[in-house]
């Protein structure tokens, strides 16, 4: 126990180090400061301990997962407790009914569920979106007030008869069933008509005039004024379908084509005992979504809430 | 192509533009959705057996103690979400709302870092954070308050809605944070030095001048967190998927959430005639409360303007 005493103490202590140092207050109020930051940084340290600890679990040898609560102590570093044991075994071969499969397999399903539907839906709701901000027409009010009712029924009720209607349409076990219930969300139209808002139509008049198509005024005038909210939608887009699960849990069967979210939540399961695995494979599953969201991260916030503050 | 373009103008424009959007609405929402209010009044029993029964699905989940329990721990937790964890947020907004801090960018990245987590993942590794003896939280208790070593959190359903509401916090306390920090960000400067001026105290300067320059964001977050907290399913599924051997639901049910009902009805028991009753009584209720807390929501402004 002395020694998680000690893992918590040095945690605790890099982090108050690391953001507390390098800005030492120069104003008068410097115990209030203290305390701001202090309080900053312990729910900082809160917040990412899991992530430290999935990240040390991931590396433990499963002889000593359970004995240590984050790493070993540095004299008993050694292949013995941190090495890749876990990793291995998790991509190794795997015999199901249905053949041999591994692991790989997954993160290539899910990362191809993502991208394909991210970009068909930036497509289609970026175009809509473009339609309702950009065009005066017959019916527009009706038709945000209609989008505005289907953003607030549960998506769990149409489940029951989607499944039906995928069933009747020989969807079933298909990645149809996945991407195009929901290529077109009424979310990301609202989202790019308040961004399309922010072009002034006399560009797009302009445009018109100089021999400009419809099309081409949207995609060669148009988007590329709002890349930071194309950014933002983006990145909704591909967690909502990263981390989606009862979709691909109902509609899909064969095991090769399970997304990540369903076949770890499998491996719960299949490796009861054995954390390290299932734990190493969670932390594979939270890298791509984390590697986008760090090369957006600005255009992602801003974008986020831009929808709550003006709108 | 000529042909096209000329078709294409600012009159025929915006219906072609929406035509993917009122395609997929009609086939996929439209569709579905008038099916939902058809399969609530039959009891299906496989593709083919339909039998109108009226009613009786609604009678039958109204009546079923199961969904007692599932609407009880529900509310439960949409109440934690909006009396413990948002006002947690709002805390964090304000502590880190500073105007000369480089370290902003850095606190507010790390707090918002578990959102990107999924549920089902943030499920697996909270089931074995919250382990007796070994887990991490558990150890943690121990070394702060010599309690809770051996703690069963998902095996003691008193404890399940406890370890339920602490691992949804830690993912969604700092998604809330940032839309709280950026209504914050947008508050007159003007006002509060105004209010400072005359002597008014932190405590006065937030109730008087912040929380009415912020409160259309938090009723938009109230409403948000209560819809999503009325939908919670993957979260509790996966952490505890194999907590003392009842999978999913947690022993007793204790961890038993409605769309947790509904998809065990629907498609675990494979009932969807009484899984549609289900989707349109949880409907129904976030209606009702969305319904309500904009409608106090929206009272409270008018009477502060006046």
């Amino acid at each position: 126990m002395n020694n998680t005493h000690l893992t918590f103490f040095f945690f605790g202590f890099v982090f108050f180090f690391l953001y507390f140092f390098p800005f030492m207050p120069r104003g008068k109020q410097i115990a209030l400061v203290y305390l701001r930051y202090l309080v900053l940084t312990s729910i900082a340290a809160l917040i990412l301990a899991p992530f430290f600890w999935l990240v040390c679990s991931a590396f433990k040898d499963p002889e000593v997962l359970m004995a240590y609560t984050f790493l070993p102590p540095v004299s008993e570093w050694s292949s013995q407790t941190l090495n890749f044991s876990n990793l291995k075994k998790l991509f190794e071969k795997e015999e199901t009914l249905e053949g041999a499969i591994y692991f790989w397999q997954y993160i290539v399903n899910s990362f191809f569920l993502a991208s394909t539907s991210t970009m068909v839906t930036l497509f289609f709701s970026s175009l809509g979106g473009y339609a309702l901000a950009k065009y005066e027409f017959r019916g527009r009010s009706f038709l945000i007030l209609f989008m505005l009712g289907t953003m607030m029924i549960p998506a769990m009720l149409l489940l029951s008869p989607l499944y039906h209607l995928i069933h009747k349409m020989n969807w079933m076990d298909t990645y149809w069933a996945l991407i195009v219930p929901g290529a077109c969300s009424a979310f990301g139209m609202f989202l790019f008509r308040q961004a399309f808002f922010s072009v002034p139509s006399t560009l797009v008049e302009a445009a018109r005039i100089d021999g400009c198509g419809e099309f081409g005024i949207y995609l060669n005038i148009v988007m590329p004024l709002v890349r930071p909210i194309t950014a933002a939608f983006c990145l909704i887009s591909f967690l909502g379908s990263w981390n989606a699960f009862i979709a691909p849990d109902v509609f899909i069967q064969t095991q090769s084509k399970l997304t990540l979210t369903v076949a770890l939540n499998q491996y719960v399961d299949l490796y009861d005992q054995q954390y390290g695995i299932f734990l190493a494979g969670t932390l594979l599953a939270i890298i791509p979504p984390a590697i986008l969201f760090f090369s957006l991260e600005k255009e992602f916030v801003g974008g986020l809430t831009s929808g709550a503050i003006k709108g | 192509m000529e042909k096209w373009k000329e078709r294409l103008n600012k009159r025929t424009g915006p219906w072609l533009f929406l035509s993917p959007y009122l395609v997929l609405t009609l086939i996929f929402f439209i569709y579905p959705f008038i099916y939902a209010i058809i399969l609530a009044f039959y009891q299906t029993n496989g593709p083919k057996s339909w039998s109108f029964v009226g009613l009786e699905n609604f009678a039958f989940v109204l009546a079923d103690g199961d969904f007692h329990i599932a609407v009880w721990n529900t509310t439960i937790f949409a109440l934690a979400s909006i009396l413990v964890q948002l006002p947690l947020s709002l805390g964090m907004a304000l502590l880190l709302n500073s105007k000369k801090d480089r370290l902003k960018g850095v606190f507010r990245l790390i707090l918002f870092s578990p959102y990107l987590v999924g549920q089902i993942f943030v499920g697996i590794i909270f089931s074995v954070i919250f382990m007796p003896r070994y887990g991490m939280f558990n150890r943690f208790l121990q070394e702060v308050t010599g309690w809770g070593l051996e703690k069963r959190w998902l095996e003691n359903p008193n404890l399940v809605m406890p370890a339920l509401i602490i691992a949804a916090m830690w993912m969604y306390v700092g998604f809330n944070m940032i839309y709280f920090l950026a209504a914050l960000q947008n508050v007159d400067q003007n006002l509060e030095e105004a209010a400072l001026i005359d002597g008014a105290n932190p405590w006065q300067l937030f109730w008087a001048v912040t929380f009415p320059a912020i409160k259309p964001v938090v009723l938009f977050v109230v409403v948000m967190s209560t819809i999503g907290s009325y939908q919670l399913f993957e979260l509790p599924y996966a952490l505890l998927q194999n907590a003392a051997g009842v999978a999913g639901y947690g022993p007793k049910d204790s961890g038993l959430t409605i769309v947790g009902y509904l998809y065990r009805t629907a498609f675990e028991a494979g009932d969807l005639g009484t899984g549609a009753a289900i989707g349109w009584l949880l409907a129904i209720i976030i209606f009702t409360i969305s319904f309500v807390q904009m409608k106090i929501g929206r009272g409270l402004e008018t009477e502060s303007v006046l």
